[in-house]
């Protein structure tokens, strides 16, 4: 009997308590920038696309919900002809983003990828690529790879000497 | 043989290899850059130290490279001691120092030497900040990419180039830190074995041009264990697929037919494949005056067939196919689809190969003769693997020299520098210009001191008389205890499959279809499986051949001039498509396995001809039991029933990536894989991944070993014959001989 006093009193008394439940989606949560949700595909300063269809995120999404091909543009530079994530299985571990060597991939605080129809959660190049850089900022990965594929020459980056002349007695 | 002790156990090794080779047959992970079981040791990258102990009591040691190293009886070695595992460390430093930072845009990526070296050496920090080394790139033509920023200088490529493959246009330049591995000036390889640089450099410095216009990394592709059907050697090859297209040729290590190399042929020949000019979909004419147009719908061959059919089959179609055709149209309406003079000198040569007066040597026995007259054909350009093993077989008395002096054979650099280019007893004859006797005579002088004597010649250029010719100098050797090695040039990949059939010659098909001699027996329908008639006489007779008949069927694969006289064009599944046997020059029928899932109308030849045979193994049962010659197919080779630990044998990696995704723009639910009836091979990452028997290896890896290197683990021992049954085929004329 004296508990069940003690249990409406209680329950009572959360009546005075701050709200817990949240106005979804009237008003939007706050999420940390490196919340893991909806990934994309970023740009590098230049505003070209970054990933360079290296496959590590392929590679190492448990899941195995990353495709893509890779292609070579005319100045030799390395790009995805096309890149799919299938949402409807990806567990947004973020080991894509972790593997990935130039920053492309990111996840963002985007959580909303519920669909009534999972055909709806294939993504396209079209649909991943952002205009921006993302979370990292300034990384361009052709200025420190030591191919020329369009952005430096050979030779030409800065951690780089000017290319051997064979020719040349003098070391 | 010698006892030595590694790492504290006692291990029997051989004492004619040096220190590294015998550890890694052990299955000792030793990391090595320049040493290559197919050309021995230079000492030059100083990866693969190991530390020697003078004898028990001694227990600082020195610091020795393994691969420079005799074995000695009593041997105390330690592969594994601090010393020298921070000596190799620091090594690998060095030599990124000046490496790119290029993994993720390098095709050599994932497969790649250098990688594992790194990983297994456990260098992993850069301490060097200053500017790194760079070098301008070359053009080297079509197929090989050239990015020399990525060396490590090795010195494999020309060792492979120069040394072994007697290539002449790639060289070492420049000294120190700016050594430069390229040709004088920009241009295309001129070696027919340049190909093989991709696997021989064990950095991403030559990368392979042909496949990086469909680039897909090694963990991603599906592998399938293949025989190249360029020429008559039937080198094994991998053929790698990935979405349904073929990407590459890779070499598969077979000890007794090519070993660590295929030519260039082979590696980048199959883009064929691919071409546009594929016949995809069965095309109809409606009447002789009209077009040949592509139809939708299914068909069979039996919707077509006439009353009087005389069935042309192919010496570059496998065995399977060509008897699928023979079992459709009778033994006596067969034909091979070859002139009467190849095919009169096949059938001779095939009777001399099968008679127990000569032997049939392997590519690698080739490379042990000690003395070769090659009689009128020209190796290089009909056989180019040969050409290469002969090229080895030239240098059997520098070796023998060598050994005499206590080089041994695998100190490469000092018996080149013994031998100044000298090339052993080797002969090139042109057949024009030698009467038979004067043959026979010079082959006596030339064999008079010989072991193994070998002859080689060919259909393409050589004749009756050199066969005859061949016998003759045989009986003469028995008489001194010796047996001849003859090996033959045909002209195709299955020319000695082919000629074990019955079959017609052209001439007697043209005169068939003719049917001036026997109007009875006038043809009205003619097949002809993957032959392009048009290569094999000229136009107008095969012209005059094809208008007599009243309908003209063709199954093929590419739009040639035969296909398009074709009145029922049905499209023919590619070599790297179906799966079929082939029989190479020296007797060995070898089975290849179709590496991409057929879609749309696409049948292997042998389908299209018998639709009552649901997969190989009922083809090939059906041959053997009306060819016998052919039993150690089906006693021998793997079917579609065997399974390793109850499983099929995975044609993709482990690491395999996107199976989730790739179909998913199609379909977002994942459909089932591929179903392959005709073999024991899974298209799935799913199944048996261990050492398969030896002719269904898919591809090469080991743990810690992505790169090609991993071919080794296959192996009894580096540079010998794959385990698990040995190397891949069976020899037919051997069973020939037993009874
Ligand atoms: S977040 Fe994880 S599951 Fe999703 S795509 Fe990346 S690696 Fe795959
Ligand atoms: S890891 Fe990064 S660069 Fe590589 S393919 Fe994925 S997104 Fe592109
Ligand atoms: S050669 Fe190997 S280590 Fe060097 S960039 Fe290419 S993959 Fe990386
Ligand atoms: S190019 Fe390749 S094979 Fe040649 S020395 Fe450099 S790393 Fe070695
Ligand atoms: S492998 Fe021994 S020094 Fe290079």
């Amino acid at each position: 009997m004296l508990s069940l006093i003690r249990s409406i009193f209680y329950t009572f008394l959360h009546a005075f308590h701050k709200r817990e439940t949240q106005d979804y989606p009237e008003k939007m949560p706050y999420l940390p920038p490196r919340y893991r949700g909806r990934i994309i595909l970023s740009r590098d300063p230049d505003g070209k696309e970054r990933c360079v269809a290296c496959n590590l995120c392929a590679a190492v999404c448990p899941v195995d919900c990353i495709s893509l091909q890779a292609a070579e543009g005319d100045d030799g530079r390395r790009y995805p002809e096309f890149f799919r994530i299938n949402f409807s299985r990806c567990i947004y571990c973020g080991l894509c983003e972790e593997a990935c060597p130039t920053y492309a991939i990111q996840l963002i605080p985007d959580f909303e990828m519920a669909d009534y129809n999972r055909q709806n959660m294939v993504y396209e190049k079209e649909h991943l690529l952002i205009s921006g850089q993302g979370k990292y900022h300034g990384f361009n990965f052709y200025k420190e790879a030591g191919v020329n594929m369009g952005v430096k020459a050979t030779g030409g980056g800065e951690n780089e000497n000017q290319p051997v002349d064979l020719k040349s007695l003098i070391h | 043989m010698a006892k030595i002790q590694i790492d504290g156990t006692f291990y029997e090794v051989k004492s004619e290899k040096n220190l590294l080779d015998n550890c890694l047959a052990l299955g000792f992970d030793i990391p090595y850059f320049c040493f290559h079981p197919a050309m021995g040791s230079i000492g030059a990258c100083r990866l693969c130290a190991v530390k020697k102990f003078a004898n028990a009591d001694d227990k600082r040691g020195r610091i020795v490279m393994s691969c420079m190293e005799p074995v000695v009886e009593g041997m105390i070695i330690s592969t594994d001691d601090p010393d020298v595992k921070a000596f190799r460390e620091s090594i690998l430093e060095g030599l990124m120092a000046n490496h790119p930072h290029d993994c993720p845009v390098c095709d050599e990526g994932g497969e790649c030497h250098l990688q594992d070296m790194t990983v297994m050496t456990g260098h992993n920090y850069r301490r060097y900040t200053f500017k790194k080394r760079t070098h301008n790139n070359q053009y080297l033509g079509p197929y090989i990419k050239h990015e020399m920023n990525r060396c490590i200088q090795c010195y494999r490529c020309v060792r492979f180039y120069r040394n072994y493959a007697g290539g002449k246009d790639l060289n070492v330049f420049g000294s120190g830190n700016r050594v430069y591995f390229g040709r004088q000036q920009d241009g295309a390889l001129e070696s027919e074995f340049s190909g093989n640089l991709v696997e021989v450099c064990p950095t991403g410095v030559f990368t392979d041009k042909i496949f990086n216009k469909h680039y897909a990394r090694k963990w991603d592709l599906a592998h399938t264990p293949s025989v190249c059907q360029q020429c008559s050697l039937g080198c094994n090859i991998i053929v790698s697929e990935r979405y349904g297209m073929i990407r590459r040729v890779m070499n598969r290590y077979n000890g007794s037919v090519n070993g660590y190399f295929i030519c260039d042929r082979g590696r980048f020949g199959h883009e064929f494949i691919n071409s546009p000019d594929r016949i995809k979909k069965v095309h109809l004419r409606a009447s002789k005056a009209s077009e040949l147009l592509e139809v939708d719908e299914s068909c069979t061959l039996s919707d077509f067939m006439g009353k009087k059919v005389i069935g042309i089959g192919s010496p570059g179609a496998s065995l399977e196919s060509n008897f699928a055709l023979l079992n459709l149209v009778g033994k006596e309406n067969f034909s091979h689809g070859i002139s009467e003079a190849e095919h009169k000198l096949t059938n001779q040569s095939i009777r001399l190969l099968q008679s127990r007066k000569v032997y049939s040597p392997s590519l690698k026995e080739i490379e042990k003769s000690d003395a070769i007259l090659v009689l009128g054909e020209d190796i290089a350009k009909t056989a180019p693997m040969m050409a290469l093993a002969v090229r080895q077989a030239a240098r059997s008395e520098s070796i023998k020299l060598g050994e005499k002096l206590g080089i041994p054979e695998w100190n490469d650099y000092a018996v080149r520098e013994l031998d100044q280019n000298h090339q052993g007893p080797d002969f090139i004859v042109t057949p024009s210009a030698t009467k038979i006797h004067e043959l026979v005579e010079m082959a006596g002088q030339a064999f008079a001191k010989a072991e193994n004597p070998l002859i080689i010649t060919g259909i393409s250029g050589g004749n009756e008389d050199i066969l005859d010719a061949c016998s003759t100098i045989a009986d003469a050797l028995k008489k001194q205890g010796k047996k001849l090695s003859v090996s033959i040039v045909f002209p195709e990949c299955n020319s000695v499959g082919l000629a074990l059939l019955d079959g017609l010659t052209l001439e007697e098909t043209e005169e068939r279809i003719d049917g001036r001699q026997k109007a009875e027996e006038k043809i009205d329908t003619v097949i002809i499986l993957e032959n392009d008639l048009y290569k094999r006489a000229s136009k107008e007779r095969i012209d005059a051949m094809l208008k007599k008949c009243r309908q003209v069927i063709v199954i093929d694969h590419l739009m040639n001039e035969t296909a398009r006289q074709a009145d029922v064009l049905l499209p023919a599944a590619a070599f790297a498509e179906s799966a079929g046997t082939v029989v190479n020059n020296e007797g060995r029928a070898q089975r290849f396995y179709s590496a991409v899932p057929l879609t749309g109308q696409l049948k292997p030849g042998w389908s299209w001809c018998n639709d009552q045979w649901e997969n190989l193994d009922q083809v090939v049962n059906a041959l053997v039991d009306a060819y016998p010659v052919f039993s150690a197919i089906k006693n021998q080779m793997p079917d579609a029933d065997f399974r390793c630990s109850n499983e099929k044998i995975a044609r993709q990696t482990m690491r395999s990536s996107g199976r989730t995704a790739m179909n998913a723009n199609i379909s977002v639910s994942e459909p089932k894989p591929p179903q392959d009836n005709d073999s024991p091979l899974a298209f799935s990452m799913e199944g048996y991944k261990g050492s398969p028997p030896s002719g269904l290896i898919p591809y090469y890896w080991s743990s810690g070993w992505n790169s090609v290197q991993a071919t080794n683990k296959y192996l009894d021992e580096p540079d010998g014959h794959v385990r698990n049954g040995g190397d891949p085929g069976v020899r037919l004329f051997d069973d020939i001989d037993k009874e």
